[in-house]
């Protein structure tokens, strides 16, 4: 597209867009929707549905969804054989489709249902179909073939956004269904459980486990202590579940709703998150002034990309940052630091984390994450499935009074609150370098560079030496597996040609947008919404009085009298981890 | 030497199963045992325009089919007719039927001229393994001509000229397809010949393979002549054994003979061909999902635009033309446009293979022009309806085509026939039915067809054809309301309007044209009732009835 602008007349409307632009895409701007049901605006259309059909004067009838807008064209989008064809084609889907909404993860939020009560469907004509195969396999991704449309939206998202390419079409017709090589259940699959699949499905073929119910009889327990900790991210997006914009930062709000729901300490992940910067930071500065050759040093806080790069990258695992995520920092703390401050027992010790995170549960799950001696977090709760445990207490979200979050380990700074957006972890990390490094501050903390929505960004860091000298560090940050693809090849091949790579500090998040685009967010984002969901968290760093994680006194009161100092023996024992090689086909860790 | 008689033997599918190959050594041992190998040449065709009638062959020069024959007939046959020029009465091809037909092609003169004059006039009389019997009835002249002499512009024109409408079924003009591939920017550019002849009762594409290959490849040479291509490659339904084979030696020839490959003749042009086999799915037919399946992916069709014409295989400008379009275009580039516009009609100009299957007394294939009548073709080339019964109802064009009543017979089979009655011409087949075809379950074989093959990429296709033959089946058992008919009507046009491509929008058509033309059978399938007895509607539901006493009783 050279920049070029074309006019078109819809419904008598004119407007000029961009050469290239989608008839869909253009039908907004002259006010008009086209319902879709497989086109999302951060995804290639594939035309699949065909629902969005149009006329164009003088061509016929086209797909709006991927027909370019031409210039002088002159269309109709609600011409009455294209809306009988819609009505129609509505009516056969849903006799197709599994149609148990009320006990439907999606309700409310069906692409299907909402069109399907635009068109003002009432009756359906057709018998309704025999259910095809059994419900979905067990793990984290669950899938409900009988309620899936082959929209093609996941396989997209899979295979182009997110570069697993784990989903695909299998068989042909009529009963052909979206499953994986050789149809193996996901979770024996090499799914990384980034949960993008069940974000952009647009009804509830695809969802995500459920784990509501196992903390439901823990808070119900009295002889339990249940601590609970929530990502950056989700003081960000909870609030879209209560109706408020994308972006707006319900962190005191989301505090008071976990208190309410009967947590007995209500701690917060950022405080992890700014434990986890110290780690990282320290293990970073190290590598790069020792001269290591293990450069780049790759962030490892977001487990989707883990197992990817388990899977795909193993021979890069060595520059992976050995620090554990912030979730699994805090949960090996909390069933040690913690019991040992509130003189509690650990193994009475419920630990949750709610994050915007499908992954997360996985990470949970894996058998490495028990330093504390137990299952360092107990469960794993998504900000949809916080949403719907508040909503089922009763509680008015909205009219809640703003509550900090519990001291010991729930203060934290605003370096610690942009962890969820994507550049926010590097932007962390560097405002704390340069005092590691330096021995000063940073003046100005904003590192705008590593910000946005950029695939992948790049920018030189100079960093002033000890011995008077400047390094120029080289850092990127990529977000969404398929941009880390991008980069990561570009290390490999350098690292296999030179033996070296130009980079310093790599930040890899699995999801578009950060975890602020994560799989177990609210439904309904697209790319704007994450960005919006970004830029709250970057609003609230601005307003804390405490923007570098080594200025935490909380965890300042961590190291001196539990941890040591960074990277210490007892933090390596507790706070980091290694990585396994896996199977290409099964995922499986090998050997 | 030259041979003194020629015999050509039917080796088609059903030929083949009757025992053909067996035949042909029986009669080549005789013929050596009797010293005569030489003088008898046997010549294989795919098809001699004759079906039912077990092994068959036909004798040069006398005009002489025989059928239905035995291992044992072939010593009779050697001493009776070729020794002693007395042919075998008895084992003529032979039915009351059958002899008028004959008598009737001979008055007509068709056995001389109606075997083809532009497309199928070396099919079953040249060997189509031989290069020198090809190029001694001016083949390859036209390529000749044109690498040494002409220039591309001039190949270009004459095609453009000529009005060549494609013969996939769409009718689209040739020269115009050739220009824009011509005109598109791109380092490289590809020609596709669309063999994958997948439509139900269509072999024409077969019949010229089989029997001309050295011309389909002759024509690609000169569509890449023509648009700028140097190679092309060949689709070809992955059944069609004996068309791959023969496909392969014509390759092989032609380029020993340097009319493929580097430097054509000595000329700056080079052209290579080289064969895909198609798996066996019908849509790889849809010339997208076709580019698809070549470039090794998964056989679904694209989006368009863009038109194969500007991004077509791996992206490049292609030439994706038919069978039987390119086997006219030698003809045209040696007899000239004026010529080829002498046949047919000013907007249809040439021949047309027609399909002629069905309830006739000889199926088979005929090439006349495209001013021929319906009519004609049934009655004349068909040899009209087998035993004695009548005519209820014809599709036209191909599964994909219109079902008409008898009122259409005398419209002429031009490509924009029966335009306004809703049909097309489609393939050229003419599927024949009589009074026995049930039309609900002649419509529900049709749709299966459709269910069977849609690829399942797009919604309306994919569910659309599963509802269209459960709703059609609903009139086969009985269990159909009389709405059902407005339903089916309703789904298939909005398939028609939505679907991604050809595939989904063809039970339109079939199914529309049934209803109008046949809609009482339609509404007495509700009541209970097929005419024709074929749906088994009524025991179904006794059994249905008895089953459900039995359970009642059992209590």
């Amino acid at each position: 597209m050279d920049g070029r602008d074309v006019a078109v007349t819809i419904n008598g409307v004119r407007v000029r867009v961009p050469e290239g632009t989608m008839i869909l895409q253009a039908a907004r701007t002259a006010g008009y929707e086209i319902p879709s049901l497989c086109f999302h605006p951060d995804l290639r259309p594939n035309g699949t549905c065909g629902m969005c059909v149009v006329e164009i004067e003088g061509v016929g009838v086209r797909r709006s969804c991927c027909t370019p807008a031409g210039d002088g064209m002159d269309i109709r989008t609600n011409t009455p054989r294209v809306m009988d064809t819609r009505r129609t084609l509505i009516e056969l889907i849903l006799a197709d489709h599994a149609a148990d909404c009320p006990i439907c993860d999606k309700h409310g939020k069906c692409d299907l249902q909402r069109i399907g009560q635009d068109l003002g469907i009432r009756e359906i004509r057709m018998a309704p179909k025999e259910v095809f195969s059994r419900r979905s396999d067990g793990g984290i991704v669950l899938r409900d073939p009988n309620k899936c449309i082959l929209c093609n939206r996941c396989v997209t998202v899979c295979t182009e956004v997110q570069g697993v390419a784990n989903l695909t079409r299998i068989g042909r017709g009529y009963t052909s269904k979206i499953g994986t090589a050789f149809d193996l259940p996901i979770e024996d699959s090499v799914c990384v459980n980034c949960g993008q699949c069940v974000v952009y499905c647009p009804v509830g073929a695809l969802s995500s486990r459920d784990d509501t119910r196992e903390v439901r009889r823990s808070l119900a327990d009295p002889g339990k202590h249940v601590v609970v900790q929530e990502a950056p991210a989700i003081r960000a997006a909870l609030g879209e579940e209560f109706g408020l914009s994308p972006g707006a930062v319900v962190s005191g709000k989301m505090h008071a709703a976990l208190r309410k729901l009967g947590f007995d300490r209500v701690f917060d992940t950022n405080f992890a998150a700014d434990v986890c910067i110290l780690e990282e930071g320290t293990e970073v500065v190290r590598r790069i002034l020792s001269g290591s050759p293990d450069l780049p040093v790759i962030t490892s806080c977001s487990p989707g990309w883990i197992k990817f790069m388990e899977t795909f990258y193993p021979g890069l695992r060595s520059l992976v940052s050995s620090a554990k995520s912030p979730q699994q920092m805090f949960g090996a703390l909390a069933k040690t630091y913690y019991p040992r401050e509130a003189g509690l027992k650990p193994e009475d010790i419920v630990s949750v984390s709610v994050m915007p995170c499908t992954a997360k549960k996985f990470e949970a799950d894996r058998p490495e994450m028990r330093s504390s001696g137990f299952k360092d977090v107990d469960y794993v709760l998504t900000t949809r499935e916080l949403a719907r445990m508040i909503k089922e207490s009763g509680l008015r979200f909205e009219d809640l009074a703003d509550a900090p979050a519990d001291e010991l380990m729930g203060s934290y700074t605003g370096a610690a609150t942009i962890f969820g957006a994507t550049g926010g972890v590097m932007e962390a990390a560097l405002r704390t370098a340069y005092h590691l490094v330096t021995g000063r501050e940073l003046e100005n903390v904003d590192i705008l560079p590593v910000r946005g929505m950029e695939g992948v960004k790049e920018a030189v860091v100079p960093l002033p030496l000890p011995d008077g000298g400047t390094l120029d560090l080289k850092v990127a940050v990529a977000h969404g597996l398929g941009n880390a693809r991008r980069i990561l090849d570009v290390i490999r091949n350098q690292l296999e040609t030179t033996g070296r790579s130009e980079y310093h500090f790599v930040e890899i998040m699995a999801c578009p947008g950060g975890c602020v685009g994560g799989g177990g967010q609210p439904f309904g984002s697209t790319l704007g919404t994450r960005a919006e969901r970004g830029s709250g968290l970057y609003e609230e760093d601005r307003t804390l009085p405490s923007r570098k994680s080594h200025e935490n006194p909380a965890v300042q009161r961590l190291y001196e009298t539990f941890l040591g100092s960074p990277c210490s023996e007892k933090a390596h024992h507790l706070l980091h981890t290694a990585y396994v090689e896996r199977e290409r086909v099964h995922g499986r860790a090998a050997g | 030497m030259i041979p003194l008689m020629h015999v050509i033997l039917d080796v088609g599918a059903e030929a083949e199963q009757a025992g053909a190959r067996k035949f042909r050594e029986v009669l080549e041992a005789k013929l050596r045992k009797e010293f005569l190998s030489e003088d008898v040449r046997i010549v294989e065709s795919a098809n001699l325009g004759v079906s039912g009638q077990g092994v068959c062959m036909l004798v040069y020069p006398d005009e002489v089919y025989y059928g239905n024959l035995k291992l044992s007939d072939a010593d009779r046959i050697v001493d009776q007719h070729f020794i002693n020029g007395k042919p075998v009465e008895e084992l003529f091809l032979d039915s009351p039927e059958m002899r008028r037909l004959m008598a009737w092609r001979r008055r007509e003169g068709i056995i001389k001229k109606g075997r083809g004059r532009v497309v199928l006039d070396n099919v079953g009389a040249v060997d189509p393994e031989n290069l020198a019997e090809y190029k001694s009835r001016d083949g390859f002249r036209a390529l000749a001509e044109a690498v040494r002499g002409g220039t591309p512009e001039g190949v270009l024109d004459t095609v453009k000229r000529s009005g060549l409408r494609g013969r996939g079924g769409a009718g689209f003009p040739t020269g115009m397809k050739w220009e824009a591939v011509r005109e598109a920017p791109g380092d490289r550019k590809y020609v596709i010949c669309n063999a994958d002849e997948g439509e139900p009762g269509t072999f024409k594409d077969r019949i010229i393979l089989e029997g001309d290959p050295f011309r389909v490849l002759e024509a690609m040479a000169l569509a890449g002549y023509a648009t700028g291509a140097e190679e092309g490659y060949v689709y070809v339904r992955g059944e069609y054994r004996t068309s791959i084979d023969r496909l392969e030696n014509a390759i092989r020839k032609s380029r020993e003979a340097g009319y493929l490959g580097r430097n054509i003749l000595g000329s700056p042009f080079s052209f290579e061909v080289r064969v895909k086999e198609g798996a066996g799915a019908y849509i790889c037919g849809e010339e997208t999902a076709l580019i698809e399946s070549l470039e090794g992916k998964r056989g679904t069709p694209r989006l368009k635009p863009p038109y194969p014409v500007t991004e077509g295989l791996w992206g490049r400008p292609t030439v994706v033309n038919n069978v039987e379009t390119l086997a006219n275009v030698p003809p045209i580039l040696r007899n000239g446009a004026d010529w080829f516009r002498k046949f047919g009609t000013e907007r249809s100009p040439g021949t047309k293979i027609y399909l002629i299957i069905g309830h006739v007394v000889s199926p088979g294939l005929v090439e006349v022009e495209t001013t021929t009548s319906l009519r004609e073709l049934i009655y004349g080339y068909g040899g009209g309806i087998r035993g004695r019964r009548r005519l209820k109802a014809v599709q036209v064009g191909g599964s994909s085509g219109g079902i008409f009543d008898p009122s259409v017979l005398d419209e002429a089979m031009h490509f924009d026939a029966l335009k306004e009655k809703g049909g097309i011409l489609g393939s050229g087949s003419m599927l024949v039915m009589d009074e026995t075809t049930c039309i609900v379950d002649m419509v529900h074989g049709i749709l299966n067809f459709f269910l069977h093959e849609s690829c399942g990429a797009c919604f309306p296709c994919r569910i659309g054809n599963e509802r269209l033959v459960r709703t059609v089946n609903g009139f086969r058992s009985g269990s159909a309301r009389p709405s059902d008919i407005d339903l089916l009507e309703e789904i298939a046009s909005a398939m028609k309007v939505a679907s991604y491509c050809a595939l989904g929008q063809s039970p339109f058509l079939p199914l529309s044209t049934a209803i109008r033309y046949f809609r009482e059978e339609f509404e007495e399938h509700v009541n209970g009732k097929c005419r024709a007895g074929v749906c088994r509607f009524k025991v179904l539901k006794e059994r249905q009835e008895a089953r459900r006493w039995t359970v009642v009783m059992s209590r």
